[in-house]
């Protein structure tokens, strides 16, 4: 009873806030109703019993995601009047994407269930005598590795050509060379000069 | 020790004796936690002025043992200014999401064997998710504001967060492949025996020099908890000297109040995560010194930690804002992530894995 | 070679243990506090605090209105007017210093030749208006009464260096 009532809670929550992403005035509200939906899209995880999934989606899309997110949004110096005339010219089109997106729902969920998989595929208990954690762990690094190798690959180029995209050096600018600065001592430092008087260094 | 079956996460006993024992296990843990910060809090402020050979708070009650609860008093009884041109609902919910957000860490945290509200399994999980959303006030706090001084603040903590999250989420790896659980019970309780086997020296691996690895690994963990908290060396999103006060410039009264009581409890956190994770929790350094309850271990090592943070402040000058970024991204991340490789070796090829 | 041992020292925290030994030592140390109210410092007998106007022995104010004080005020705190009393002598009919304007420069004390107004050892005159810190003559030679042994013996111990 009390997890069929917080299904409702969460569920409602989570599709209530979306709405507000989408509806918010303000984007900097919209990314924080965004994370409100993550939030309760956890809690959904944590009610069928992947409460390591709820936390990682906490950890990375809450914690790290929508921070970003919010960092750009924040800076962006958006003129909202501006934004909101757009807003009735691409409903149609937006209307038209959403009912595409909801009659695919359908058919595949109708899909799904004409073929029988909702059984073993649809909620999948973890096995007899081991948390989902190490299931999981089981399934990344045992049956997947070659896999989650490769995905984490496609992840190390992206960030690679990211870097190469975006690093200039630019020449005739000082830079600080930390390791530099701490290793210098008083020998490497400090000459002693012998200045004569009236004279200066001569340089 | 209890261990929460994994697969009845939910199963939970719900009845209304369940509910209300619940509800008074936490109203006693935060009033206990209240108080003792009310008093950490003098601490810090006496251990600051002690180094500077000055007195302290010593007016209000004996030695200024009252000086947290007039300062609570004062800050209640002001009158809270909201900025015009602040967005009224997020400059007033930015506090208090810091405040909660800073409670509801303490939910996993055992401090004594059995005496934890939610014996999680992925307790420390859960602390990470917590600790990674307590930026949010400070952001939404600093945006809220619509002032230039706490945007800023705002921005700065936001990238400072998210940077030593990522050193601090490997140092967690390198602890959970020892322990081989996400408990934080199960964490304490695999240190157990005396000091040589907490996670700090990790003597228990030898002839394997573990502790080479676990001891840079301890001291990272430390100064990250530092960053994290926005703690001086780190606090450059209040920095006074070029922020003002960053992201609380405009807060006044309770406001404030809930942000500064949010802030000292995550440090508070953080000292005990660094309890449980590498000093043995609860557990005493020797074992003939067991006869003190396991709780007196546990608040000592707390106590002693938020005792190192009072003193880091005093001592150490605040790190410019590019050298805050290198030393989490170009020494503490390549190191935290090598130890991981290490520790990970350790497990595999000792047969320690369970 | 000092590079790779700058990097060790750093790596070892050694800068922060030798800061941290440093503090538990000051720590052990004396306070430099005192308890203010309670406790106070010791105050130079050319201190300049609130501001008095001296009488002579037998009750007689000092003051003489010449108005050099006036005069010479930097910050112009301080109004005097004056008219001839009954016994024929030239006294100040109003003395006013407004101790919001007053600087402390001391050069109202340097400047009377009759020593009657002086900047007496007193600084805890805080007052919640600006009303009460507008001193008239009553108010200055209360203040006389009140600190003339303090201010007589401070100017006895100056006058060899005057």
């Amino acid at each position: 009873m009390l997890q069929v009532i917080t299904f409702w809670i969460l569920a409602s929550v989570t599709v209530l806030s979306a709405f507000f992403v989408v509806a918010a005035r303000n984007p900097v509200r919209s990314v924080l109703w965004l994370i409100l939906a993550f939030f309760s899209a956890a809690g959904l995880f944590v009610l069928l019993g992947a409460e390591f999934l709820a936390m990682l989606l906490i950890v990375v899309y809450v914690g790290a995601v929508a921070v970003l997110f919010l960092f750009v949004v924040m800076m962006l110096d958006v003129d909202f009047t501006e934004l909101k005339q757009g807003f009735l010219s691409y409903l149609p089109f937006g209307a038209l994407v959403s009912i595409v997106l909801a009659t695919e729902l359908i058919i595949v969920g109708n899909a799904w269930t004409e073929a029988n998989v909702v059984a073993p595929a649809g909620a999948s208990a973890t096995p007899e005598g081991v948390s989902n954690v190490e299931a999981l762990g089981m399934l990344l690094y045992d049956d997947y590795a070659y896999f989650f190798q490769a995905a984490g690959l496609v992840l190390l180029v992206a960030m690679i050509g990211a870097i190469v995209l975006t690093l200039r050096h630019k020449p005739h600018i000082k830079r600080q060379n930390i390791a530099e600065q701490v290793g210098r001592d008083r020998k490497t430092a400090v000459t002693m000069q012998d200045v004569k008087s009236g004279e200066g260094l001569g340089e | 020790m209890e261990t929460m079956d994994p697969i009845s996460f939910w199963n939970l006993p719900v009845s209304v004796e369940w509910t209300l024992v619940a509800l008074a296990q936490i109203l006693a843990f935060m009033i206990v936690l209240l108080i003792s910060l009310a008093f950490l809090l003098l601490m810090d402020r006496k251990v600051w002025a002690s180094v500077q050979m000055r007195k302290g708070p010593n007016v209000v009650g004996a030695f200024g043992l009252l000086q947290s609860f007039a300062d609570f008093l004062k800050f209640v009884f002001k009158e809270i200014v909201v900025p015009a041109g602040a967005d009224r609902t997020l400059f007033l919910i930015a506090p208090l999401i810091t405040f909660v957000l800073a409670f509801i860490g303490w939910a996993v945290v055992p401090v004594a064997p059995g005496w934890v509200i939610a014996d999680l399994n992925v307790g420390i999980l859960y602390l990470f998710a917590i600790s990674s959303l307590g930026v949010y006030g400070i952001i939404i706090g600093g945006w809220a504001s619509n002032s230039k001084y706490p945007f800023l603040g705002a921005l700065r903590s936001a990238a400072q967060m998210v940077s030593y999250e990522v050193s601090i989420g490997f140092i967690i790896v390198t602890v959970l492949l020892f322990a081989g659980s996400m408990n934080l019970s199960v964490i304490v309780e695999q240190q157990a025996g005396g000091f040589w086997n907490w996670n700090m020296l990790a003597l228990h691996t030898l002839p394997v020099p573990m502790f080479l690895v676990m001891i840079p690994m301890t001291a990272i963990f430390f100064i990250s908890a530092l960053a994290e908290t926005n703690r001086p060396p780190f606090d450059l999103p209040e920095a006074e000297s070029e922020l003002v006060a960053g992201y609380q410039v405009e807060y006044s009264s309770t406001p404030y109040l809930l942000f500064m009581i949010g802030e000292y409890l995550n440090i508070v956190l953080m000292c005990a995560m660094t309890t449980i994770l590498f000093f043995g929790g609860w557990h005493a350094p020797f074992e003939f010194l067991s006869f003190l309850p396991p709780f007196f271990w546990f608040a000592a090592k707390v106590i002693f930690f938020f005792f190192m943070f009072a003193m880091v402040k005093a001592l150490v000058p605040r790190y410019r804002y590019d050298q805050l970024m290198r030393l989490g991204w170009k020494i503490f991340l390549p190191t935290s992530l090598g130890a991981v490789v290490l520790v990970g070796a350790y497990v595999a090829y000792s047969g320690a894995a369970s | 070679m000092s590079r790779i041992a700058q990097t060790i020292r750093g790596a070892l925290l050694m800068d922060f243990w030798g800061a941290f030994v440093m503090g538990l030592r000051y720590m052990a140390q004396p306070k430099a506090t005192i308890n203010y109210p309670f406790e106070k410092g010791p105050l130079s007998p050319r201190f300049r605090g609130q501001h008095a106007l001296r009488r002579y022995a037998n009750g007689e104010e000092r003051c003489i209105a010449c108005k050099l004080c006036e005069a010479v005020c930097p910050a112009q705190a301080i109004t005097i007017e004056a008219e001839p009393r009954e016994d024929g002598s030239r006294r100040t009919t109003r003395y006013d210093i407004d101790m919001v304007k007053c600087i402390y420069c001391g050069f109202c004390e340097e400047a009377c030749p009759v020593d009657a107004i002086v900047e007496g050892p007193n600084f805890e005159f805080a007052a919640e208006t600006r009303e009460e810190l507008y001193y008239d003559k009553e108010k200055l030679l209360a203040n006389g009464d009140r600190w003339e042994r303090e201010i007589a013996r401070n100017l006895e111990l100056d006058a060899p260096y005057r």
